[in-house]
């Protein structure tokens, strides 16, 4: 007998995904979908599209959707969390609007621990306008805005904001996954689980930051941009929790560069 | 409602949002409109609102956007710096078409400026503020009275037409005191028109989506013409102003806010002169009172227009006279505030008198 074991999620629509060949947003929108349809929230979920190249995220998830400025993803969803706390609200953003233009709305929202969660894809490039640096891009790194490669005297540092975010007093969730193999997407498909439980159960700010490729602006084929993420971004960017609400698992072996944050009982 | 309350303007335009439903306030401190802000503070928690301190006036602007697509009236407030970082989400609200309402409590500018009253803001307000093709309501009050009870209309048109809605006032008119009767019964959320475009459970109805922008060709041209019909029928309906001394004037001023207040006490002075003197006050500063401008201009050779700047509701009633009146213009920018005897020499002057 044919058995069925693997089906489509009604998380999202029936819409053609328009993303470049071995981008990972397609993978990333499915992830989140499918979360948000076996936690079973999807009629009562609200998610928050970027500007950017998922910027048409709201076409893509099939539950109510809201388009913002750019960066300002964050800000939204506190209005409408606070509004509608019933409500599952999620934002969706790349390195460009959370890192760069949103950079206050994010640590703000995260300083005020807002029961929201937000899906933050770095791939550290701005795909939708061509190619240029990314507060993520990596030193060296080529872009349209840094043809010879980020160089950090002219341009700066790369900004690690999982890192960045752990240093705040605000209680949540912050972990980095990455989607660059199958195995990955498996445990990044448990962190965004976990980062809507976060919120669910009232924990704080919530933020799932993906690791994700770009051959195009890379200038890569989808199999070297793979083994970009691998070999250039995740040692720059080690993948693990950086603030969790729940207690450590018993046998597991602990993430990578994990920093442990004791859960504040005290915080309403 | 006939209680009589002293309030400064600021606390009567904040009390008057939260009576007429008001229950989401984000905000940022600029001066001279802090105590809308502070009073919202404790007030909100009262009615079961929230209040959000944000952490700029670009992440306050869009608190109450994400506040009102699901349901909420909401407000936020400024003075000039502030509302220009909150062009950017006006523009998107405006596209979005959600209902919002904020305060502009102007300052002197530009720039940092100073914190005396001033009407500098007139073009910011009136021609929309931020990027693209899209208007705003914008109200003048000229009192406290009138801080205190326009809030409840702006949020009335700004559902009805699904748009921002405003208040221009200067920081004169937020920082004094006057006695203030609320001409309408608090109205409770619960009593709100149903909308069906908010954003919460999809249970029982189809998904929905709040967005400004439309790449596929052709398509954002139509939705900016039906924005266009809309703000082509507030244009005829909802245009609001008050006239004084109209009859037989040889000259009518045009004045809004404060500047509306020293024009109408250079009347009795004009009269005692042997000067017949009118006023016109704008009270939509958008839509403009274009209609009741061209008739006055039919019949009244001189115009003489008071602004807190340096000329800008001016340009607007040049366009509605269409050169039929001489238009003249009086301005103290900056945060000077014109006195009567002032107004008084220009109406002599003009006159020749």
């Amino acid at each position: 007998m044919e058995k069925k074991v693997f089906k489509r999620t009604g998380g999202l629509t029936d819409i053609p995904m328009r993303y470049c060949p071995g981008c990972g947003h397609g993978i990333i929108h499915r992830l989140v979908a499918e979360v948000i349809e076996e936690l079973g929230v999807q009629k009562r979920t609200i998610g928050i599209a970027p500007v950017g190249c998922s910027v048409f995220a709201d076409e893509y998830f099939n539950c109510d959707m809201i388009q913002p400025p750019h960066g300002r993803g964050p800000a939204v969803a506190t209005g409408m969390k606070r509004i509608r706390p019933d409500c599952v609200v999620f934002s969706y953003q790349g390195d460009g609007d959370l890192a760069s233009i949103g950079m206050a709305e994010t640590v703000h929202a995260a300083a005020r621990a807002e029961n929201i969660t937000i899906i933050f894809v770095n791939n550290a490039i701005y795909g939708m306008t061509g190619g240029q640096m990314a507060p993520t891009t990596l030193i060296g790194m080529k872009s349209t805005t840094s043809p010879f490669g980020r160089d950090v005297k002219r341009a700066g540092y790369p900004i690690r904001m999982c890192e960045f975010l752990a240093a705040l007093d605000a209680p949540g969730y912050l972990v980095r996954v990455s989607v660059h193999k199958p195995a990955n997407v498996m445990k990044a498909k448990k962190a965004v689980k976990k980062a809507f439980q976060v919120q669910m159960e009232g924990l704080g700010f919530s933020m799932v930051e993906i690791i994700s490729q770009c051959p195009t602006d890379w200038f890569l084929t989808p199999l070297q941009a793979v083994e970009y993420v691998e070999k250039q971004m995740i040692p720059y960017y080690p993948l693990g929790e950086y603030k969790t609400p729940f207690k450590k698992e018993e046998g597991k072996k602990e993430a990578k560069d994990k920093i442990e944050v004791e859960f504040r009982t005290d915080f309403n | 409602m006939t209680e009589r309350i002293l309030m400064k303007g600021n606390e009567a335009l904040a009390e008057g949002a939260v009576r007429a439903g008001c229950r989401f306030f984000a905000g940022y401190p600029i001066t001279p409109q802090n105590e809308i802000p502070e009073y919202m503070s404790w007030r909100l928690p009262e009615v079961g609102g929230t209040f959000i301190q944000a952490e700029s006036e670009v992440a306050a602007i869009n608190m109450i956007f994400g506040a009102s697509a699901c349901g909420a009236r909401v407000m936020t407030s400024s003075s000039g710096p502030g509302i220009s970082l909150k062009q950017e989400g006006i523009s998107y609200i405006a596209g979005a078409e959600i209902p919002i309402f904020y305060a502009d409590i102007m300052r002197g500018g530009p720039g940092l400026g100073n914190i005396a009253p001033a009407q500098g803001d007139y073009f910011q307000a009136t021609r929309g503020g931020g990027h693209g093709d899209y208007r705003v309501i914008v109200f003048a009050p000229n009192s406290v009275i009138e801080m205190g009870n326009f809030p409840r209309i702006c949020y009335e048109l700004a559902d009805k037409y699904r748009m921002p809605s405003m208040i221009l006032a200067d920081g004169l008119l937020g920082q004094m005191m006057e006695p203030i009767v609320y001409d309408f019964e608090p109205i409770d959320p619960k009593d709100f028109p149903e909308k069906d475009y908010l954003l919460g459970c999809t249970e029982g109805r189809e998904r929905r989506v709040v967005r400004s922008y439309d790449l596929r060709p052709g398509y954002l041209e139509k939705n900016t013409l039906k924005l266009e019909k809309k703000f082509k029928s507030i244009e005829e309906n909802e245009v609001r102003y008050d006239d004084t001394n109209m009859e037989g004037a040889d000259l009518v001023m045009v004045a809004f806010g404060t500047a509306s207040r020293v024009c109408k006490s250079a009347i009795p002075l004009a009269k005692e002169a042997g000067m017949k003197v009118g006023l016109l006050r704008p009270i939509t500063l958008w839509p403009f009172p274009m209609k009741v401008l061209r008739q006055i201009a039919d019949e009244v050779e001189h115009i003489l227009v008071v602004e807190m700047n340096i000329g800008q509701m001016v340009e607007d009633v040049k366009l509605a006279v269409e050169g039929k009146s001489q238009v003249h213009f009086y301005g103290r920018p900056s945060g000077s505030v014109p006195v009567t005897e002032e107004i008084f020499e220009q109406v002599k002057m003009i006159l020749k008198k």
